[in-house]
């Protein structure tokens, strides 16, 4: 892997992660990990009438995963849940300011956002049959 | 080189290193490629990918049925396989091994012609809990089905398997499956002593010796040992084969695992009577250059000796301890001494991730394994999501420790450990 992915900003992000912890009344809320390198992230949302007002997550594990959660977190404020749906690798990649990353490690950078998408679908009219994507 | 570190010549390591020609290559990094994951898969040696594709190039054709020159010399290059690898068991004949793709299918031959026919309601099942997935959920599916209890060995702080209970534990158990080498900690694991205990015990003993035969000469008949697993790949061969030893009675107690072609002697419509030994085993067209693969993978090891293979693994392990317990912010996993372990180290290194250790050690052209090793639940009592592994063969070097060392060196700074 390209060493300079490991750039300052990320391992910040990775250290003082953004809207990192958990509310007290959550609207929407996912978790899930990657059972392969045990990343979890858990993703807490606030929406006010289908926007996104704010967001909060949680995790651990590596500094991809978790620096990629937190940027995201910073981009999906104020954005509709239908519009996180539209959000994709692409996103991940630009946010981290890197042209490509090893199919190892993909699932690592997506991982907040597929969580994210999940959190955001238990909040639509037409809720994904998957009850877990509801609001706990 | 350090006091107290037996020294291995470098020498020889590199006119091993000749032979295998991916060493000669260079990552995209641009690198030298330093190979530290061989507890994975091993690299091959010329004379292996020579003999594979001096098969497919000059003899290619089934095996036990055609007429032809061809076909002769394809089940004669077969068989010669199986003997030589009966003789790196020291089996006490060739129908003794079977083949199979890889220790796993060998350990659900196992769990599946032994277990379904010997199995009862109420017996138990004796693991350790260093064991691979291959060696538990095999024996999780059977016991379900049967009715049986997992049991298991606990381990001491150094991840050393504990036997002082192991005769009160064997109590009413039918069968032992223990690793010899953990793929995770690098334990070895006195299956000697277990192997004797079990017996005293009424149990049969089937071993999972993906970690072992590559690396320790296993004799199988000093031993004792009823059933013992191992993986090609793992040792020098091509993927897609492995072996099973066991015991001709056994063998010969137990119904076919998979049923085809090959492993019959006659077949009406109605039933079937079964081939010999070790065929019964051995359904549907095998991995026949897979199998003569492993056949000059084991001669390349004996050429060797398996003596040399251990004791240099032994020197660079110790090595490898050395500096990387002299290396901040790194935490060891398993036994203290090289001498009670294979080639394997699993280590963390201050807060960094081990998917992190690992990107970044790619980049420096070193490759590691960062992850479970396929052992969550051994994780999880050592508290750790994952760990980053090194691991060792015959083609590595002090040079190549030192690698590592430097990169690890450049992990803790990109993370400011």
């Amino acid at each position: 892997m390209d060493e300079l992915f490991y750039r300052e900003y990320i391992l910040e992000h990775y250290r003082k992660p953004h809207n990192y912890g958990r509310f007290e009344h959550p609207d929407l809320a996912y978790e899930d990990d990657n059972p392969l390198c045990g990343d979890r992230i858990r993703v807490e949302l606030k929406v006010d009438d289908g926007r996104i007002a704010d967001v909060r997550f949680e995790g651990k594990g590596c500094a991809i995963s978790q620096a990629s959660a937190s940027m995201l977190t910073d981009v999906v404020k104020g954005m509709t849940l239908e519009e996180t749906l539209r959000l994709g690798k692409d996103d991940v990649l630009e946010n981290l300011g890197a042209e490509s990353i090893s199919a190892a490690r993909i699932k690592c950078a997506t991982l907040g956002l597929k969580v994210l998408k999940e959190a955001a679908v238990g909040g639509m009219p037409q809720a994904w049959p998957d009850e877990e994507g509801q609001a706990s | 080189m350090t006091a107290g570190i037996t020294p291995v010549s470098d020498t020889a390591a590199e006119r091993i290193r000749a032979d295998f020609p991916i060493l000669a290559t260079r990552t995209k990094s641009g690198k030298p490629l330093v190979y530290l994951d061989s507890a994975a898969t091993s690299q091959k040696p010329r004379s292996v990918i020579e003999t594979i594709s001096g098969y497919y190039e000059g003899y290619n054709a089934n095996i036990h049925r055609g007429v032809y020159d061809i076909a002769e010399r394809a089940t004669d290059a077969f068989e010669g396989a199986r003997a030589r690898v009966a003789s790196f068991f020291n089996a006490a004949e060739s129908a003794e091994i079977i083949f199979t793709r890889n220790a796993t299918e060998a350990l659900n031959l196992v769990a599946y012609s032994w277990g379904l026919a010997n199995l009862r309601a109420g017996d138990a099942i004796l693991l350790t809990r260093l064991e691979h997935h291959s060696n538990i959920v095999p024996w999780q599916l059977l016991a379900a089905k049967m009715g049986a209890e997992l049991r298991f060995l606990e381990l001491d702080g150094q991840g050393r398997v504990v036997l002082d209970d192991l005769d009160a534990k064997l109590r009413g158990v039918r069968l032992v499956a223990s690793a010899h080498v953990s793929n995770t900690l690098g334990t070895i694991v006195p299956i000697e002593q277990i192997i004797a205990a079990a017996h005293r015990a009424g149990a049969v003993v089937v071993i999972d010796g993906a970690q072992a035969a590559p690396h320790l000469a296993v004799d199988v008949r000093a031993l004792d040992v009823d059933f013992y697993a191992a993986s090609g790949h793992k040792m020098l061969g091509p993927t897609g084969i492995g072996t099973l030893y066991a015991k001709r009675a056994l063998l010969e107690a137990i119904p076919p695992f998979l049923a085809g072609g090959d492993m019959i002697r006659r077949v009406s419509y109605e039933q079937t009577t079964f081939n010999e030994l070790p065929w019964k085993f051995e359904a549907g067209t095998s991995d026949i250059a897979g199998a003569i693969g492993l056949g000059a993978a084991v001669d390349y090891l004996q050429d060797l000796g398996m003596a040399w293979v251990r004791a240099h693994e032994v020197a660079l392990t110790a090595y490898a301890l050395e500096r990387l317990n002299a290396a901040p912010h790194v935490r060891l996993y398993g036994p203290e001494r090289a001498e009670e372990r294979g080639g394997v180290i699993s280590f963390t290194m201050g807060d960094i991730h081990p998917h992190d250790i690992a990107s970044i050690l790619d980049g420096e052209g070193v490759c590691i394994r960062a992850g479970h090793h396929c052992t969550m639940p051994l994780h999880e009592r050592l508290g750790l999501a994952a760990t980053a592994r090194a691991s060792f063969y015959v083609y590595n070097t002090y040079a190549d420790v030192d690698a590592l060392i430097e990169a690890l060196e450049k992990a803790a700074r990109i993370f400011k450990l």
